[in-house]
């Protein structure tokens, strides 16, 4: 039973996969790579990681594709330019794809995924996984975590800089201040006498 | 000074959500009050006797048509919504021979009723019609003179009873 | 009464079944599948019911409030029941209806665009614990799946504003996207509060942590996150005042312009089973779930005793259901850019530093709730 629905799942992300690479529109291309991440987390599932699952749609899925998809749709991408340098750049592409297969096949080569603590034994179903994770992250971990939290602040911080303009050129609205808007502080109501009718 | 204040008494107005709860009460108030619908077809609201609804041709009651191709109404109507044509009748009197007004122009302003010296034209109670062609909305003569026999009785009586404001 | 129904079923007419058409090998598979199939349905035809009335309910509640008495003409065989009828009434006609494609559509996201927004909508069910032991998928990381899945919502939306290739369409997929985004990370830090408070993403196990009285719910130390979860939750399914994404006045309808007939009730069904299921969020992670209001009050809990604890969490899910409607009816539409100050600049840092205070609290043990 497992099997058949980790095929299932598996040439799901094969095939989408491929035709995020292959596909014309950049619109669909971006839709298969969420169903990529989909069937991907549908495997990790079968490997009860449910935690890093459904941290794997929610960050990717639900956040980082969903600006992606922004930023496709607002461009107004014409495809045959697109495919001008295709013959420039394919001896570079070449080269990276080795350059990455090389890679992936030391990682997965080597014997490192195969030593005891990734058996299926070692991974007790009885403790929930997020817990487990969380204790790693938060005890043995502790300050590479932090580091890496203070690194990702910086980046904010510096986007955020970058993109202020201290120099203010363009009229907005500042709706905390309007909100604060009181009746009083824009009308003022004046008692006056009517005038005297001439006789 | 007072600024401040108010920015403070702003802000915790808003923390805890006092206008909106205020807002939520009048409505919530509003729930269980009486409701307002008329029922239609059950229920109607009642009409004025100045209620302004289809056209009719009244008639004397010796049965001779009021209407003498004044052409008033035609000239007061701000839709043009009527077209008369007349001739001399064998009698030596003029009267109509074509009096159509097109429903689908009319805007019920009951100009043409003001406007008649001999009350013939009048605006009736009348407001359930309906028309299964663009043409059924094209009233001739002999329909609105239909229509003023049908509902005569109605018609006189509303007219009695506004004739004291004229 | 629903185990006896389910057992019957299961025993009775699945079984027989099994045996008689499958080989051995597989009868146990085949058994579990056809199981776990008559619990998906058993919850989500009553989810779909009830968006069916909610919308009936709706029309009637907004028409109480203004005076108006709602619908009240199609009834059933024959008599008018207040008009209960409508609903199907409705149905049938958006059913008959003719699906509009536009020429210049992109033809299958369009279709696909109104399945994606009512997909995540009904698949969040599968967590939800109706009972102590009536829940179709009690895993551990709960409320983080119904996280990621509301987070899905907003696919729907986008794609059919893209796809339907239409200005109008187009303005309102990227108004609720950044909309839904936003508030997103508000709720997302409210839920980051409850389960502090309650040491589990289970949602089961966070009802659990709640039990003693209704004093010992989490809505008095969470209150302000329980504040801003219910109006995220408000912005989140695009509900008024936060429904800038359909405004009528400015943008027609927003990102489902273009669509009609079923493509458009599917948006329609989508919407509502969302806030259905806000609803029933609020209710299991801040108002104790099935849990007995009379709780741990001498009297009055033996006398409710007998009433099922589903009757309690339904009862607390139709209370935050009519508080969508009330707002409706109350509040008028928020501007586009208070919407994005209330979320980024407002709730944001309120959760923040309201999750800094729980954990204070959880530290030091704070009675009743956390010891």
């Amino acid at each position: 039973m497992t099997q058949i629905i980790f095929y299932i799942f598996g040439s799901i992300l094969l095939l989408s996969a491929t035709l995020v690479v292959v596909i014309k529109n950049p619109i669909h291309a971006a839709l298969f790579l969420v169903l990529s991440f989909f069937s991907s987390a549908a495997i990790w599932l079968l490997l009860n990681a449910e935690f890093l699952a459904i941290a794997l749609v929610l960050v990717y899925v639900g956040a980082v594709m969903v600006l992606f998809l922004f930023v496709v749709m607002m461009l107004d991408i014409n495809i045959s330019t697109l495919r001008e340098g295709f013959a420039r750049y394919f001896p570079l592409g070449i080269i990276i794809a080795l350059f990455m297969m090389v890679a992936m096949s030391l990682v997965v080569g080597s014997d490192y995924f195969l030593s005891d603590i990734y058996t299926q034994a070692n991974i007790s179903s009885t403790q929930s996984n997020t817990k487990l994770l969380g204790l790693t992250i938060y005890q043995d971990y502790l300050y590479h975590f932090e580091i890496a939290g203070v690194i990702l602040l910086v980046a904010i911080i510096a986007a955020i800089s970058l993109s202020m303009n201290k120099t203010k050129i363009t009229k907005s609205t500042h709706p905390d201040e309007q909100v604060l808007a009181k009746k009083n502080d824009r009308l003022r109501i004046v008692k006056m006498n009517s005038e005297e009718k001439e006789s | 000074m007072n600024k401040r204040v108010n920015k403070i008494k702003h802000y915790i107005n808003s923390l805890f959500l006092f206008e909106l709860i205020k807002g939520l009460y009048l409505t919530g108030r509003h729930l269980f009050k009486r409701k307002l619908t008329v029922q239609y077809p059950e229920e109607k609201t009642p009409q004025s006797n100045r209620f302004r609804g289809l056209h009719a041709l009244r008639r004397y009651p010796n049965g001779e048509e009021r209407c003498i191709a004044c052409k008033l109404c035609e000239a007061v109507c701000p839709a043009t919504a009527i077209t008369i044509e007349s001739e001399q009748r064998e009698d030596g009197s003029r009267r109509t021979t074509r009096y159509d007004i097109d429903l689908t122009k009319c805007i019920f302003c009951g100009f043409c009723e003001e406007s008649c010296p001999v009350d013939s034209i009048v605006e009736t109670r009348i407001f359930e019609y309906h028309g299964e062609e663009r043409g059924d909305l094209l009233l001739t003569k002999s329909q609105l003179l239909e229509i003023g026999d049908k509902f005569e009785e109605q018609i006189a009586v509303d007219r009695q009873e506004d004739a004291k404001f004229r | 009464m629903l185990e006896t129904i389910y057992h019957i079923i299961s025993q009775y007419i699945l079984l027989p079944l099994t045996i008689a058409i499958f080989p051995l090998d597989y009868q146990t598979e085949v058994m579990l599948f056809l199981q776990t199939m008559i619990k998906i349905l058993a919850i989500i035809i009553p989810v779909l019911i009830t968006v069916a009335y909610f919308t009936y309910a709706e029309r009637k509640v907004i028409g109480f409030i203004q005076g108006r008495i709602g619908p009240n003409r199609v009834g059933l065989f024959g008599f008018r029941l207040w008009g209960l009828g409508q609903p199907i009434a409705d149905a049938v006609k958006l059913i008959a209806k003719e699906i509009i494609i536009p020429i210049n559509a992109n033809r299958s996201l369009f279709i696909i665009a109104p399945i994606l927004s009512l997909a995540p909508a009904l698949a969040a069910w599968a967590v939800i614990p109706f009972d102590d032991t009536k829940v179709l998928a009690d895993i551990n990381a709960g409320l983080l799946y119904v996280l990621a899945l509301t987070s899905l919502a907003v696919y729907g939306v986008i794609i059919a504003g893209w796809a339907s290739n239409s200005k109008y369409a187009f303005l309102g997929a990227m108004r609720s996207a950044a909309q839904i985004v936003a508030y997103e990370i508000a709720m997302g830090f409210a839920l980051v509060g409850v389960l502090i408070a309650a040491g589990s993403l289970n949602l089961g196990e966070i009802v659990n942590a709640q039990s003693g009285s209704a004093i010992h719910w989490f809505w008095l130390p969470l209150l302000p996150l329980f504040v801003i979860y219910f109006i995220s939750g408000v912005a989140e399914t695009n509900r008024a005042p936060f429904d800038v994404a359909e405004g009528e006045s400015e943008i027609v309808a927003g990102f489902h312009v273009e669509y009609s007939g079923m493509a458009f009730s599917v948006f329609f069904m989508a919407e509502y089973a969302n806030m259905i299921l806000i609803a029933v969020l609020s209710a299991l992670l801040f108002f104790g779930g099935w849990l007995s209001p009379f709780q741990g009050i001498i009297f009055l809990e033996e006398f409710f005793s007998w009433v099922p604890g589903m009757f309690w969490l339904l009862a607390k899910t139709s209370i935050f259901m009519f508080l969508f409607l009330w707002f409706r009816a109350t509040f008028p539409r928020y501007r586009y850019d208070q919407i994005m100050r209330l979320g980024w600049k407002v709730f944001i840092p309120i959760t923040i530093v309201w999750i800094v205070i729980v954990s204070i609290l959880v530290i030091i043990n704070l009675p009743p709730w956390f010891n």
